[in-house]
Protein backbone atom coordinates (compact mmCIF):
# COMPACT_ATOMS: atom_id res chain seq x y z
CA UNK A 1 0.00 0.00 0.00
CA UNK A 2 1.02 3.50 -0.74
CA UNK A 3 2.54 5.24 2.68
CA UNK A 4 0.59 8.54 2.77
CA UNK A 5 -2.62 6.01 2.03
CA UNK A 6 -1.62 4.18 5.20
CA UNK A 7 -0.85 7.21 6.92
CA UNK A 8 -4.13 8.32 6.51
CA UNK A 9 -5.55 4.55 7.96
CA UNK A 10 -3.51 5.28 10.93
CA UNK A 11 -4.34 8.92 11.07
CA UNK A 12 -8.55 7.76 11.12
CA UNK A 13 -7.85 5.23 13.43
CA UNK A 14 -6.38 7.14 16.35
CA UNK A 15 -9.29 9.87 15.08
CA UNK A 16 -11.62 6.74 16.29
CA UNK A 17 -9.75 5.75 19.15
CA UNK A 18 -10.27 9.48 20.27
CA UNK A 19 -13.95 9.44 19.86
CA UNK A 20 -14.27 6.20 21.40
CA UNK A 21 -12.16 7.31 24.22
CA UNK A 22 -14.54 10.45 24.47
CA UNK A 23 -17.62 8.70 24.31
CA UNK A 24 -16.29 6.24 27.00
CA UNK A 25 -15.25 8.79 29.44
CA UNK A 26 -18.66 10.81 29.17
CA UNK A 27 -20.71 7.85 29.45
CA UNK A 28 -18.52 6.54 32.59
CA UNK A 29 -19.57 3.45 30.05
CA UNK A 30 -17.91 0.07 29.78
CA UNK A 31 -15.79 -2.22 26.95
CA UNK A 32 -12.95 0.36 26.50
CA UNK A 33 -10.61 -2.68 26.02
CA UNK A 34 -12.94 -4.41 23.63
CA UNK A 35 -12.88 -1.54 20.99
CA UNK A 36 -9.85 -0.52 21.22
CA UNK A 37 -8.64 -4.26 19.70
CA UNK A 38 -10.92 -3.77 16.91
CA UNK A 39 -10.10 -0.39 15.68
CA UNK A 40 -8.14 -1.07 12.47
CA UNK A 41 -10.28 -4.11 11.46
CA UNK A 42 -13.24 -1.50 11.34
CA UNK A 43 -11.40 0.78 9.76
CA UNK A 44 -10.15 -1.54 7.13
CA UNK A 45 -13.80 -2.72 6.34
CA UNK A 46 -15.59 0.83 6.40
CA UNK A 47 -12.61 2.26 3.94
CA UNK A 48 -11.56 0.14 1.46
CA UNK A 49 -13.53 -3.02 1.84
CA UNK A 50 -17.14 -2.82 2.01
CA UNK A 51 -19.40 -1.76 -0.93
CA UNK A 52 -21.85 0.79 0.91
CA UNK A 53 -23.00 3.80 0.35
CA UNK A 54 -23.81 6.02 3.63
CA UNK A 55 -26.22 7.94 1.75
CA UNK A 56 -28.07 4.29 0.62
CA UNK A 57 -27.53 2.62 3.78
CA UNK A 58 -30.34 -0.07 2.83
CA UNK A 59 -29.04 -0.30 -1.07
CA UNK A 60 -29.85 -4.42 -1.64
CA UNK A 61 -26.71 -5.24 -2.78
CA UNK A 62 -24.57 -3.43 -0.18
CA UNK A 63 -22.08 -5.56 1.47
CA UNK A 64 -23.27 -6.11 5.13
CA UNK A 65 -21.22 -5.93 8.48
CA UNK A 66 -22.23 -7.74 11.58
CA UNK A 67 -20.25 -6.78 15.31
CA UNK A 68 -21.61 -9.70 16.92
CA UNK A 69 -19.23 -8.97 19.83
CA UNK A 70 -21.50 -5.51 19.87
CA UNK A 71 -20.09 -4.72 22.79
CA UNK A 72 -17.02 -3.00 20.76
CA UNK A 73 -20.14 -0.57 20.05
CA UNK A 74 -18.38 2.43 20.68
CA UNK A 75 -15.62 1.51 17.95
CA UNK A 76 -18.46 0.67 15.40
CA UNK A 77 -20.55 4.02 16.15
CA UNK A 78 -17.20 5.99 15.88
CA UNK A 79 -16.20 4.60 12.29
CA UNK A 80 -20.08 4.86 10.86
CA UNK A 81 -19.85 8.55 11.87
CA UNK A 82 -16.74 9.40 9.89
CA UNK A 83 -17.38 7.30 6.76
CA UNK A 84 -21.26 9.47 7.10
CA UNK A 85 -23.52 7.27 7.64
CA UNK A 86 -25.02 10.06 10.72
CA UNK A 87 -23.44 13.17 12.05
CA UNK A 88 -20.42 12.72 13.91
CA UNK A 89 -22.64 14.80 16.87
CA UNK A 90 -24.16 11.66 17.66
CA UNK A 91 -21.35 10.33 19.22
CA UNK A 92 -22.11 12.58 22.11
CA UNK A 93 -25.40 10.67 22.05
CA UNK A 94 -24.35 7.46 23.62
CA UNK A 95 -25.47 5.05 26.62
CA UNK A 96 -26.97 8.56 28.86
CA UNK A 97 -30.68 8.95 29.25
CA UNK A 98 -32.71 10.06 26.07
CA UNK A 99 -29.72 10.16 24.15
CA UNK A 100 -29.63 8.13 20.88
CA UNK A 101 -26.71 5.13 20.76
CA UNK A 102 -26.95 2.27 23.18
CA UNK A 103 -24.50 0.05 24.51
CA UNK A 104 -25.48 -2.71 22.82
CA UNK A 105 -26.90 -2.82 18.92
CA UNK A 106 -30.20 -1.68 18.14
CA UNK A 107 -30.69 -1.65 14.50
CA UNK A 108 -33.19 0.74 14.83
CA UNK A 109 -31.02 3.18 16.42
CA UNK A 110 -28.93 4.45 13.12
CA UNK A 111 -28.58 3.79 10.08
CA UNK A 112 -25.22 1.63 9.12
CA UNK A 113 -26.62 -0.69 11.83
CA UNK A 114 -27.37 -4.10 10.03
CA UNK A 115 -28.76 -6.30 12.99
CA UNK A 116 -29.71 -5.65 17.08
CA UNK A 117 -27.43 -7.58 19.28
CA UNK A 118 -25.14 -7.81 22.41
CA UNK A 119 -25.50 -11.34 23.76
CA UNK A 120 -23.15 -13.22 21.82
CA UNK A 121 -22.88 -15.86 19.46
CA UNK A 122 -26.23 -14.93 17.49
CA UNK A 123 -23.94 -12.67 14.27
CA UNK A 124 -22.53 -15.75 12.75
CA UNK A 125 -25.85 -17.65 12.32
CA UNK A 126 -27.37 -14.07 11.01
CA UNK A 127 -24.66 -13.90 8.83
CA UNK A 128 -24.98 -17.41 7.11
CA UNK A 129 -28.57 -16.49 6.50
CA UNK A 130 -27.78 -13.12 4.71
CA UNK A 131 -25.27 -15.33 2.83
CA UNK A 132 -27.65 -17.99 1.75
CA UNK A 133 -30.07 -15.72 1.11
CA UNK A 134 -27.91 -13.18 -1.35
CA UNK A 135 -26.23 -16.40 -2.39
CA UNK A 136 -29.95 -18.11 -3.64
CA UNK A 137 -31.08 -14.21 -5.64
CA UNK A 138 -27.54 -14.24 -7.29
CA UNK A 139 -27.23 -10.85 -5.05
CA UNK A 140 -23.04 -9.76 -5.51
CA UNK A 141 -23.03 -8.89 -1.97
CA UNK A 142 -21.18 -10.13 0.48
CA UNK A 143 -21.26 -10.50 4.26
CA UNK A 144 -18.61 -10.13 7.00
CA UNK A 145 -19.21 -10.72 10.56
CA UNK A 146 -16.72 -10.20 13.36
CA UNK A 147 -16.05 -12.08 16.55
CA UNK A 148 -14.66 -12.18 19.73
CA UNK A 149 -12.38 -14.98 20.75
CA UNK A 150 -14.10 -15.42 24.04
CA UNK A 151 -17.92 -15.20 21.83
CA UNK A 152 -15.99 -18.96 20.41
CA UNK A 153 -16.81 -20.30 23.43
CA UNK A 154 -20.47 -20.25 22.77
CA UNK A 155 -21.81 -23.74 21.01
CA UNK A 156 -24.18 -21.65 18.56
CA UNK A 157 -20.81 -20.50 17.11
CA UNK A 158 -19.84 -23.69 15.69
CA UNK A 159 -23.26 -25.15 14.69
CA UNK A 160 -23.06 -21.64 12.25
CA UNK A 161 -19.41 -22.81 11.05
CA UNK A 162 -20.69 -26.00 10.30
CA UNK A 163 -23.09 -24.76 8.60
CA UNK A 164 -21.14 -22.39 6.60
CA UNK A 165 -18.67 -24.85 5.28
CA UNK A 166 -21.40 -27.52 4.76
CA UNK A 167 -23.16 -24.94 2.25
CA UNK A 168 -19.66 -23.48 1.12
CA UNK A 169 -20.68 -20.18 1.81
CA UNK A 170 -17.92 -18.22 -0.44
CA UNK A 171 -19.98 -14.53 0.16
CA UNK A 172 -19.59 -15.07 4.14
CA UNK A 173 -16.21 -13.52 5.82
CA UNK A 174 -15.29 -14.08 9.72
CA UNK A 175 -12.79 -11.97 11.61
CA UNK A 176 -12.08 -13.14 14.68
CA UNK A 177 -10.59 -10.54 17.42
CA UNK A 178 -8.12 -12.72 18.83
CA UNK A 179 -7.49 -10.36 21.73
CA UNK A 180 -6.49 -12.98 24.01
CA UNK A 181 -8.54 -11.59 26.71
CA UNK A 182 -12.35 -12.53 27.62
CA UNK A 183 -14.63 -11.41 30.59
CA UNK A 184 -13.17 -13.01 33.54
CA UNK A 185 -9.67 -13.55 32.89
CA UNK A 186 -6.98 -14.72 29.71
CA UNK A 187 -9.07 -16.00 26.88
CA UNK A 188 -7.02 -19.91 26.79
CA UNK A 189 -7.37 -20.28 30.37
CA UNK A 190 -11.31 -19.98 30.65
CA UNK A 191 -11.45 -22.41 28.10
CA UNK A 192 -8.59 -23.37 25.62
CA UNK A 193 -9.44 -22.23 22.14
CA UNK A 194 -5.84 -23.70 20.92
CA UNK A 195 -5.74 -24.52 18.08
CA UNK A 196 -7.78 -21.66 16.70
CA UNK A 197 -6.77 -21.94 13.13
CA UNK A 198 -6.85 -25.91 13.07
CA UNK A 199 -10.26 -26.15 14.71
CA UNK A 200 -11.45 -23.46 11.69
CA UNK A 201 -9.72 -25.24 9.51
CA UNK A 202 -11.08 -29.11 10.29
CA UNK A 203 -14.48 -27.34 10.28
CA UNK A 204 -13.97 -26.70 6.07
CA UNK A 205 -13.03 -22.89 5.91
CA UNK A 206 -10.26 -21.01 4.71
CA UNK A 207 -8.04 -19.82 6.93
CA UNK A 208 -5.56 -17.02 7.58
CA UNK A 209 -4.19 -15.05 10.56
CA UNK A 210 -2.42 -11.76 10.35
CA UNK A 211 -1.69 -8.81 13.01
CA UNK A 212 -4.67 -7.32 13.43
CA UNK A 213 -3.29 -3.60 13.80
CA UNK A 214 -1.66 -3.46 11.02
CA UNK A 215 -3.05 -2.68 7.76
CA UNK A 216 -1.41 -4.26 4.98
CA UNK A 217 -1.66 -7.23 6.34
CA UNK A 218 -5.51 -6.77 7.10
CA UNK A 219 -6.67 -5.68 3.36
CA UNK A 220 -4.20 -8.80 1.97
CA UNK A 221 -6.35 -10.95 4.26
CA UNK A 222 -9.76 -9.08 3.46
CA UNK A 223 -8.91 -9.01 -0.08
CA UNK A 224 -7.77 -12.59 -0.55
CA UNK A 225 -10.49 -14.54 -2.74
CA UNK A 226 -11.80 -18.21 -1.48
CA UNK A 227 -14.41 -20.50 -2.61
CA UNK A 228 -15.13 -21.51 0.82
CA UNK A 229 -16.05 -18.83 3.91
CA UNK A 230 -13.63 -17.21 4.97
CA UNK A 231 -11.48 -16.54 8.34
CA UNK A 232 -8.86 -14.00 9.19
CA UNK A 233 -8.04 -15.08 12.82
CA UNK A 234 -6.91 -11.17 13.65
CA UNK A 235 -4.35 -11.09 16.60
CA UNK A 236 -5.03 -7.95 18.52
CA UNK A 237 -4.15 -6.06 21.88
CA UNK A 238 -7.35 -5.35 23.98
CA UNK A 239 -6.62 -1.38 25.14
CA UNK A 240 -4.76 -1.26 22.08
CA UNK A 241 -3.11 2.54 21.87
CA UNK A 242 -3.39 3.37 25.29
CA UNK A 243 -0.26 2.33 27.14
CA UNK A 244 -2.00 1.35 30.62
CA UNK A 245 -5.09 0.02 29.19
CA UNK A 246 -3.10 -2.82 27.20
CA UNK A 247 -3.76 -6.21 27.43
CA UNK A 248 -5.65 -5.82 30.90
CA UNK A 249 -8.44 -7.37 32.38
CA UNK A 250 -9.74 -3.75 34.21
CA UNK A 251 -10.45 -2.13 31.10
CA UNK A 252 -12.70 -4.27 29.67
CA UNK A 253 -14.87 -2.98 32.75
CA UNK A 254 -13.93 0.05 34.03
CA UNK A 255 -14.40 3.41 32.64
CA UNK A 256 -11.35 6.29 32.75
CA UNK A 257 -11.00 9.13 35.78
CA UNK A 258 -10.30 12.47 34.48
CA UNK A 259 -6.61 11.89 35.24
CA UNK A 260 -7.03 8.53 33.03
CA UNK A 261 -8.60 10.23 30.52
CA UNK A 262 -6.35 13.16 30.26
CA UNK A 263 -3.23 10.70 30.01
CA UNK A 264 -4.97 8.50 27.41
CA UNK A 265 -6.26 11.50 25.22
CA UNK A 266 -1.97 12.79 25.46
CA UNK A 267 -0.82 9.51 24.46
CA UNK A 268 -2.71 9.14 21.59
CA UNK A 269 -2.78 13.20 20.51
CA UNK A 270 1.17 12.45 20.52
CA UNK A 271 -0.15 9.47 17.86
CA UNK A 272 -0.70 11.86 15.43
CA UNK B 1 -52.89 -30.25 11.24
CA UNK B 2 -49.31 -30.68 9.84
CA UNK B 3 -50.21 -32.13 6.67
CA UNK B 4 -52.51 -29.30 6.32
CA UNK B 5 -50.09 -26.40 7.19
CA UNK B 6 -47.45 -27.92 4.66
CA UNK B 7 -50.00 -27.78 1.91
CA UNK B 8 -50.76 -24.61 2.59
CA UNK B 9 -47.75 -23.35 2.77
CA UNK B 10 -47.35 -25.23 -0.86
CA UNK B 11 -49.33 -23.29 -1.55
CA UNK B 12 -48.49 -20.38 -0.69
CA UNK B 13 -45.23 -20.91 -1.84
CA UNK B 14 -46.25 -20.97 -5.42
CA UNK B 15 -47.67 -17.81 -5.61
CA UNK B 16 -44.72 -16.09 -3.23
CA UNK B 17 -41.22 -16.93 -4.59
CA UNK B 18 -39.73 -15.25 -0.92
CA UNK B 19 -41.08 -18.01 1.43
CA UNK B 20 -38.41 -20.21 2.51
CA UNK B 21 -38.63 -23.51 4.58
CA UNK B 22 -36.30 -24.19 7.23
CA UNK B 23 -36.14 -27.76 9.11
CA UNK B 24 -33.70 -28.18 12.17
CA UNK B 25 -33.88 -31.83 11.12
CA UNK B 26 -37.61 -32.70 11.75
CA UNK B 27 -40.38 -33.54 8.72
CA UNK B 28 -39.51 -37.10 7.72
CA UNK B 29 -42.75 -37.97 5.19
CA UNK B 30 -44.15 -34.29 5.83
CA UNK B 31 -41.89 -32.23 3.97
CA UNK B 32 -40.54 -34.47 1.25
CA UNK B 33 -42.36 -32.86 -1.53
CA UNK B 34 -41.73 -29.10 -0.53
CA UNK B 35 -38.59 -30.25 -0.14
CA UNK B 36 -38.93 -31.37 -4.26
CA UNK B 37 -40.79 -28.34 -5.62
CA UNK B 38 -38.86 -25.41 -3.78
CA UNK B 39 -35.12 -27.31 -3.49
CA UNK B 40 -33.36 -23.97 -3.55
CA UNK B 41 -35.74 -22.26 -0.94
CA UNK B 42 -35.64 -25.48 1.38
CA UNK B 43 -32.82 -25.55 3.86
CA UNK B 44 -32.07 -28.51 6.75
CA UNK B 45 -29.85 -26.75 9.18
CA UNK B 46 -29.03 -30.41 10.85
CA UNK B 47 -29.86 -30.48 14.44
CA UNK B 48 -28.83 -27.27 15.48
CA UNK B 49 -31.84 -25.41 16.44
CA UNK B 50 -29.55 -21.29 18.02
CA UNK B 51 -28.25 -21.58 14.53
CA UNK B 52 -31.03 -22.63 12.75
CA UNK B 53 -33.30 -19.22 13.81
CA UNK B 54 -30.33 -17.13 13.52
CA UNK B 55 -30.27 -18.40 10.03
CA UNK B 56 -33.79 -17.60 9.65
CA UNK B 57 -33.59 -14.29 10.94
CA UNK B 58 -30.78 -13.49 8.50
CA UNK B 59 -32.63 -14.93 5.46
CA UNK B 60 -35.57 -12.86 7.08
CA UNK B 61 -33.75 -9.65 7.00
CA UNK B 62 -32.54 -10.17 3.28
CA UNK B 63 -36.19 -9.93 2.50
CA UNK B 64 -37.31 -13.84 2.77
CA UNK B 65 -40.62 -15.17 4.50
CA UNK B 66 -39.04 -17.55 6.59
CA UNK B 67 -41.16 -21.09 7.82
CA UNK B 68 -39.04 -22.92 10.60
CA UNK B 69 -40.56 -26.26 11.55
CA UNK B 70 -39.69 -28.51 14.15
CA UNK B 71 -41.32 -30.22 17.39
CA UNK B 72 -42.37 -27.90 19.74
CA UNK B 73 -39.99 -27.92 22.76
CA UNK B 74 -37.06 -27.65 19.78
CA UNK B 75 -37.83 -24.74 17.91
CA UNK B 76 -39.39 -22.70 20.72
CA UNK B 77 -37.16 -23.24 23.90
CA UNK B 78 -33.95 -25.08 23.04
CA UNK B 79 -33.52 -21.88 21.13
CA UNK B 80 -35.19 -19.48 23.14
CA UNK B 81 -32.53 -16.50 22.94
CA UNK B 82 -32.30 -16.88 19.29
CA UNK B 83 -36.05 -16.83 19.42
CA UNK B 84 -36.02 -13.63 21.76
CA UNK B 85 -33.34 -11.64 20.29
CA UNK B 86 -32.83 -12.42 17.00
CA UNK B 87 -36.42 -12.64 16.00
CA UNK B 88 -38.91 -11.17 17.77
CA UNK B 89 -36.11 -7.70 19.02
CA UNK B 90 -35.44 -7.66 15.68
CA UNK B 91 -38.73 -8.15 14.37
CA UNK B 92 -37.93 -10.87 11.70
CA UNK B 93 -40.52 -11.92 9.49
CA UNK B 94 -39.88 -15.70 10.67
CA UNK B 95 -42.73 -17.90 11.86
CA UNK B 96 -42.21 -20.64 14.17
CA UNK B 97 -43.94 -23.92 13.37
CA UNK B 98 -44.21 -26.58 16.25
CA UNK B 99 -45.45 -29.96 16.20
CA UNK B 100 -46.60 -31.74 19.04
CA UNK B 101 -48.53 -29.69 21.22
CA UNK B 102 -49.38 -30.76 24.98
CA UNK B 103 -48.71 -34.14 25.13
CA UNK B 104 -48.98 -35.16 21.55
CA UNK B 105 -45.87 -37.01 21.59
CA UNK B 106 -47.24 -39.09 24.94
CA UNK B 107 -44.96 -41.99 25.51
CA UNK B 108 -41.96 -40.02 24.14
CA UNK B 109 -41.87 -38.56 27.49
CA UNK B 110 -41.27 -34.72 29.18
CA UNK B 111 -38.78 -33.92 26.58
CA UNK B 112 -40.91 -33.88 24.10
CA UNK B 113 -43.93 -32.88 25.32
CA UNK B 114 -45.13 -28.99 25.16
CA UNK B 115 -46.81 -27.31 28.13
CA UNK B 116 -44.63 -24.14 29.06
CA UNK B 117 -44.55 -22.95 25.23
CA UNK B 118 -47.96 -21.04 25.42
CA UNK B 119 -46.89 -18.81 28.24
CA UNK B 120 -42.96 -18.51 27.23
CA UNK B 121 -43.75 -17.04 23.98
CA UNK B 122 -47.36 -14.80 24.41
CA UNK B 123 -44.55 -12.95 27.11
CA UNK B 124 -42.07 -11.96 23.94
CA UNK B 125 -42.96 -8.24 22.91
CA UNK B 126 -43.77 -8.54 18.94
CA UNK B 127 -44.80 -12.24 18.98
CA UNK B 128 -47.94 -13.50 17.74
CA UNK B 129 -48.91 -16.91 19.09
CA UNK B 130 -51.73 -19.08 17.09
CA UNK B 131 -52.74 -22.17 18.48
CA UNK B 132 -55.25 -23.61 16.10
CA UNK B 133 -57.34 -26.66 17.04
CA UNK B 134 -58.18 -28.07 14.19
CA UNK B 135 -57.24 -28.77 10.27
CA UNK B 136 -59.92 -25.63 9.49
CA UNK B 137 -57.99 -23.03 11.49
CA UNK B 138 -54.96 -24.83 10.69
CA UNK B 139 -55.30 -23.64 6.97
CA UNK B 140 -56.77 -20.37 7.39
CA UNK B 141 -53.84 -19.07 9.85
CA UNK B 142 -51.37 -20.18 7.81
CA UNK B 143 -52.39 -17.84 5.38
CA UNK B 144 -52.94 -15.54 7.80
CA UNK B 145 -49.83 -15.90 9.51
CA UNK B 146 -48.16 -14.56 5.89
CA UNK B 147 -49.67 -11.88 6.36
CA UNK B 148 -47.94 -10.95 8.90
CA UNK B 149 -44.69 -9.16 8.74
CA UNK B 150 -43.35 -10.09 11.90
CA UNK B 151 -42.51 -13.31 14.57
CA UNK B 152 -45.53 -15.53 14.47
CA UNK B 153 -45.46 -19.25 16.88
CA UNK B 154 -47.68 -21.63 15.30
CA UNK B 155 -48.66 -24.69 17.94
CA UNK B 156 -49.82 -27.58 16.04
CA UNK B 157 -50.87 -30.49 17.22
CA UNK B 158 -49.82 -33.60 14.71
CA UNK B 159 -51.61 -35.51 12.09
CA UNK B 160 -55.21 -37.08 12.19
CA UNK B 161 -57.22 -34.03 13.96
CA UNK B 162 -60.50 -34.19 13.02
CA UNK B 163 -62.43 -31.10 11.56
CA UNK B 164 -64.12 -29.27 14.38
CA UNK B 165 -65.51 -26.21 12.24
CA UNK B 166 -67.77 -26.39 9.00
CA UNK B 167 -65.39 -25.61 5.52
CA UNK B 168 -66.93 -22.65 5.16
CA UNK B 169 -66.09 -21.25 8.91
CA UNK B 170 -64.32 -17.69 8.69
CA UNK B 171 -61.25 -17.71 10.80
CA UNK B 172 -60.20 -14.55 11.66
CA UNK B 173 -56.58 -13.97 13.69
CA UNK B 174 -56.88 -12.37 17.09
CA UNK B 175 -60.50 -13.28 16.85
CA UNK B 176 -62.27 -16.27 19.04
CA UNK B 177 -64.31 -18.66 17.05
CA UNK B 178 -67.83 -19.30 18.49
CA UNK B 179 -68.29 -23.12 17.66
CA UNK B 180 -71.86 -23.68 19.75
CA UNK B 181 -74.54 -21.50 21.45
CA UNK B 182 -75.49 -22.13 25.06
CA UNK B 183 -76.87 -20.68 28.18
CA UNK B 184 -75.77 -22.88 31.00
CA UNK B 185 -71.74 -22.53 30.58
CA UNK B 186 -69.32 -21.10 28.31
CA UNK B 187 -66.26 -23.37 27.71
CA UNK B 188 -63.37 -21.74 26.12
CA UNK B 189 -60.44 -24.06 24.37
CA UNK B 190 -57.48 -23.69 22.57
CA UNK B 191 -54.93 -25.34 19.96
CA UNK B 192 -55.55 -28.94 20.19
CA UNK B 193 -57.83 -29.24 23.21
CA UNK B 194 -61.00 -27.88 20.91
CA UNK B 195 -61.70 -31.70 20.08
CA UNK B 196 -62.15 -32.58 23.53
CA UNK B 197 -63.87 -29.57 23.64
CA UNK B 198 -66.40 -30.34 21.55
CA UNK B 199 -67.16 -34.01 22.49
CA UNK B 200 -67.63 -32.22 26.62
CA UNK B 201 -70.10 -30.07 24.90
CA UNK B 202 -71.88 -32.86 23.25
CA UNK B 203 -71.76 -35.16 25.68
CA UNK B 204 -73.44 -32.26 28.32
CA UNK B 205 -75.79 -31.01 25.33
CA UNK B 206 -77.02 -35.23 26.03
CA UNK B 207 -77.63 -34.10 29.46
CA UNK B 208 -79.47 -31.24 28.86
CA UNK B 209 -76.93 -28.68 29.40
CA UNK B 210 -76.27 -26.06 26.59
CA UNK B 211 -72.71 -25.08 26.47
CA UNK B 212 -71.26 -22.39 24.44
CA UNK B 213 -68.22 -23.28 23.22
CA UNK B 214 -65.36 -20.59 22.17
CA UNK B 215 -62.22 -21.55 20.21
CA UNK B 216 -59.36 -19.12 21.15
CA UNK B 217 -57.32 -20.11 18.37
CA UNK B 218 -55.15 -16.80 18.92
CA UNK B 219 -53.28 -16.58 22.16
CA UNK B 220 -51.78 -13.20 20.80
CA UNK B 221 -53.19 -10.89 20.03
CA UNK B 222 -55.63 -11.81 22.57
CA UNK B 223 -59.26 -11.26 21.69
CA UNK B 224 -60.04 -9.42 25.08
CA UNK B 225 -63.15 -7.75 24.03
CA UNK B 226 -65.07 -11.23 22.87
CA UNK B 227 -63.98 -12.22 26.86
CA UNK B 228 -65.70 -9.27 28.06
CA UNK B 229 -68.67 -9.95 26.21
CA UNK B 230 -68.54 -13.50 27.60
CA UNK B 231 -68.03 -12.73 30.94
CA UNK B 232 -71.54 -10.10 30.39
CA UNK B 233 -73.15 -13.64 30.24
CA UNK B 234 -72.71 -13.73 34.02
CA UNK B 235 -72.83 -17.55 33.59
CA UNK B 236 -69.50 -19.69 34.69
CA UNK B 237 -66.78 -19.37 32.17
CA UNK B 238 -64.27 -22.73 32.19
CA UNK B 239 -61.37 -22.60 30.22
CA UNK B 240 -59.18 -25.80 28.73
CA UNK B 241 -55.78 -26.39 27.09
CA UNK B 242 -53.30 -28.87 26.91
CA UNK B 243 -50.43 -26.46 28.53
CA UNK B 244 -49.43 -25.73 31.97
CA UNK B 245 -51.87 -23.70 33.75
CA UNK B 246 -50.01 -21.40 34.75
CA UNK B 247 -49.74 -18.83 32.08
CA UNK B 248 -51.08 -20.40 28.83
CA UNK B 249 -55.18 -19.79 27.85
CA UNK B 250 -56.59 -20.19 31.46
CA UNK B 251 -53.84 -17.45 32.55
CA UNK B 252 -55.24 -15.09 29.75
CA UNK B 253 -58.67 -15.35 30.50
CA UNK B 254 -58.19 -14.87 34.13
CA UNK B 255 -56.47 -11.51 33.53
CA UNK B 256 -59.20 -10.33 31.53
CA UNK B 257 -62.15 -11.56 34.14
CA UNK B 258 -59.78 -9.49 36.95
CA UNK B 259 -59.46 -6.56 35.66
CA UNK B 260 -63.19 -6.29 34.37
CA UNK B 261 -64.04 -5.17 37.71
CA UNK B 262 -67.13 -7.84 37.61
CA UNK B 263 -67.19 -11.38 38.86
CA UNK B 264 -68.00 -14.18 37.26
CA UNK B 265 -67.68 -18.10 38.27
CA UNK B 266 -64.44 -19.04 36.57
CA UNK B 267 -62.00 -22.60 36.23
CA UNK B 268 -58.89 -22.99 34.65
CA UNK B 269 -58.51 -26.72 32.85
CA UNK B 270 -54.97 -27.75 32.08
CA UNK B 271 -52.09 -29.64 33.13
CA UNK B 272 -51.50 -29.19 36.87
CA UNK B 273 -48.03 -27.45 36.81
CA UNK B 274 -46.22 -30.83 36.98
CA UNK B 275 -43.58 -33.06 33.88
CA UNK B 276 -44.96 -36.21 33.30
CA UNK B 277 -43.52 -39.27 34.65
CA UNK B 278 -45.94 -41.36 33.13
CA UNK B 279 -45.65 -43.84 30.08
CA UNK B 280 -48.45 -44.15 27.64
CA UNK B 281 -50.56 -42.53 24.66
CA UNK B 282 -51.35 -39.15 24.17
CA UNK B 283 -55.09 -39.70 25.72
CA UNK B 284 -53.63 -41.88 28.70
CA UNK B 285 -51.37 -38.61 29.40
CA UNK B 286 -54.28 -36.72 29.62
CA UNK B 287 -56.06 -39.32 32.14
CA UNK B 288 -53.82 -39.15 34.12
CA UNK B 289 -53.64 -34.84 34.46
CA UNK B 290 -57.54 -34.93 34.06
CA UNK B 291 -57.98 -33.36 31.62
CA UNK B 292 -59.45 -36.17 29.53
CA UNK B 293 -63.05 -36.37 30.82
CA UNK B 294 -65.05 -33.45 31.49
CA UNK B 295 -65.72 -31.93 35.05
CA UNK B 296 -68.29 -32.81 37.71
CA UNK B 297 -70.46 -29.43 37.41
CA UNK B 298 -73.28 -28.85 39.73
CA UNK B 299 -75.47 -26.37 37.31
CA UNK B 300 -78.45 -24.03 38.41
CA UNK B 301 -81.02 -25.77 37.41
Amino acid sequence: MQTDENEKLKTLANTIRKHVLNMVMYAQSSHIGASYSIVEILVALYTNILKIDPKNPTDPYRDKFLLSKAHGSTALYAVLAEVGFFPLEYLNRYYVNDSILPGHLDRESVPGIEFSMGSLGHGLSVGVGMAIANRQTKNPGCIFVLLSDGECNEGSVWEAIMLASHLKLANLNVIVDYNKIQSFGRTNEVINQEPVLDRWRAFGWDVCEVDGHNFDRLLDALRAPHTRPKVIIAHTVKGKGVSFMEDTLDWHYKSPNKEQYEQAMHELENLD
Amino acid sequence: MRTTFINTLRDLARKDERIFLITIDMGYSVLEQFREEFPDRFLNTGIAEQNAIGVAAGLALSGKIVYVYSIIPFVTMRCFEQVRLDLAYNNANVKLVGIGAGMTYGPFGASHHSIEDIAIMRSIPNMTVLCPGDPIETEQLTRQSYEIKSPVYIRLGKNGEPKIHSEETKIKLGHATQVTEGNDLILITTSNMLEKGKKWVDEWKEEGISVRLISMHTIKPFDVQTVKELIDYNIPIITLEEHNIIGGLGSAVAEVIAESGKAVSFKRIGVPDKYSHYVGSHEFQREKFGIAKKPDIKFRK
